[in-house]
């Protein structure tokens, strides 16, 4: 029972160092460097939004967004140094949501009709 | 069979203290031989849940988000009501608040690693300049909302202001009660309450900060940016 017991405690330990010696983030100074780097993709946003750029103009957007998503979720919520089990929890969530309101754009027929769901605009709203 | 273990000969009722309620003596199982082993993911429990919140708020902002893009253009071709918020939004003035509450997720991270490093004078600095940066963002959106009404862009004037309102309306909320929590969080380290062995709780709160602040960068993106 106890040798049981002990060996357990041992590994929570062990695990416990590890998790200890896990870097867990950067240092100020790359904190601040982060913060700049997301100005400058917001500045290309708001760029993109009042420069004619045509169509690249929609995916640009996105991209920058998923891109600075991305950086905040990696370095100031410091997934990319904690548990993938926190990025599991996330992750699931973030991708359910994705589907779930994919699956009903694609029913309410959004995507062949961007301008939104009313394919009768005449319609008193 | 009965999965009650105290039934039976084997159970015995241990003589009460008085006003105390009887107590049951339980027979010796095998189990007792085993001490209770704490998980071994070392992880925390505080920080799991709110991760699993955070998890779970994206299905509510997905399905405000998806609910905007699909009302966004429902309203009558003209006379009232026929104005929409895209109509209004002015890019400039939302651009500059997006960048304080961008640049509030760097003010937090900064005060998560003082209390990290027990620097408690500049933590408290750091979660104060996040609150403001979030009450200045709030205000922003408190000046758009009287704006858009001055226009004639009501809440119930018409579905795809509705939707508008309501979903940059809830950011607003979550903003708020971060603001709160930012709040409540530097009075208990300036009364002692929370010291650097107790740094996680201020990382929790500062996940929650950065999750509205990447709702935003979502909401700025997809509902003021892509036309």
């Amino acid at each position: 029972m106890s040798t049981a017991t002990e060996a357990a405690s041992e590994e929570i330990h062990e695990s416990e160092e590890a998790h200890d010696d896990h870097d867990h983030g950067l240092s100020d100074f790359g904190y601040i460097k982060v913060a700049l780097l997301l100005g400058v993709l917001t500045a290309a946003e708001v760029l993109l939004y009042f420069v004619d750029t045509g169509p690249i103009e929609v995916p640009g957007l996105l991209i920058l967004m998923v891109v600075k998503f991305w950086i905040v979720v990696a370095y100031f919520m410091h997934l990319r140094f904690d548990s993938k089990l926190f990025t599991w929890m996330f992750v699931g969530g973030l991708v359910l949501a994705i589907a779930v309101y994919a699956a009903m754009g694609t029913s309410m027929l959004f995507w062949t009709d961007p301008a939104g769901c009313d394919l009768s605009p005449n319609l008193d709203c | 069979m009965t999965d009650t273990p105290a039934t039976g000969s084997t159970a015995a009722a241990v003589e009460p203290a008085e006003g105390d309620e009887p107590q049951i003596a339980y027979p010796r199982t095998e189990w007792d031989d085993y001490e209770i082993i704490p998980p071994t993911t070392s992880l925390s429990n505080e920080k799991l849940t709110m991760w699993t919140f955070l998890g779970s708020d994206c299905l509510l902002f997905g399905a405000l988000i998806s609910t905007y893009l699909l009302l966004r253009n429902r309203q009558p071709l003209s006379g009232e009501g026929s104005l929409k918020a895209a109509d209004l939004f002015d890019i400039p003035f939302t651009s500059v608040s997006s960048f304080v509450l961008l640049m509030s997720s760097l003010t937090m991270v900064l005060a998560v690693s003082a209390i990290a490093r027990g620097e408690m004078e500049r933590c408290k600095l750091w979660l104060l300049t996040t609150a403001a940066q979030g009450a200045v963002f709030i205000a922003g959106q408190v000046y758009e909302f009287t704006s858009f009404y001055r226009e004639g862009l009501g809440y119930t004037v018409s579905i795809s202001s509705s939707a508008f309102y309501t979903l940059t309306g809830f950011h607003g909320v979550h903003v708020s009660l971060g603001i709160i929590m930012l709040v409540t969080l530097w009075v208990m380290v300036n009364r002692g309450i929370i010291g650097p062995e107790r740094a996680e709780t201020v990382e929790i709160i500062g996940l929650y900060w950065h999750f509205v602040d990447i709702v935003w960068i979502v909401i700025f993106a997809v509902v003021y940016l892509i036309p």
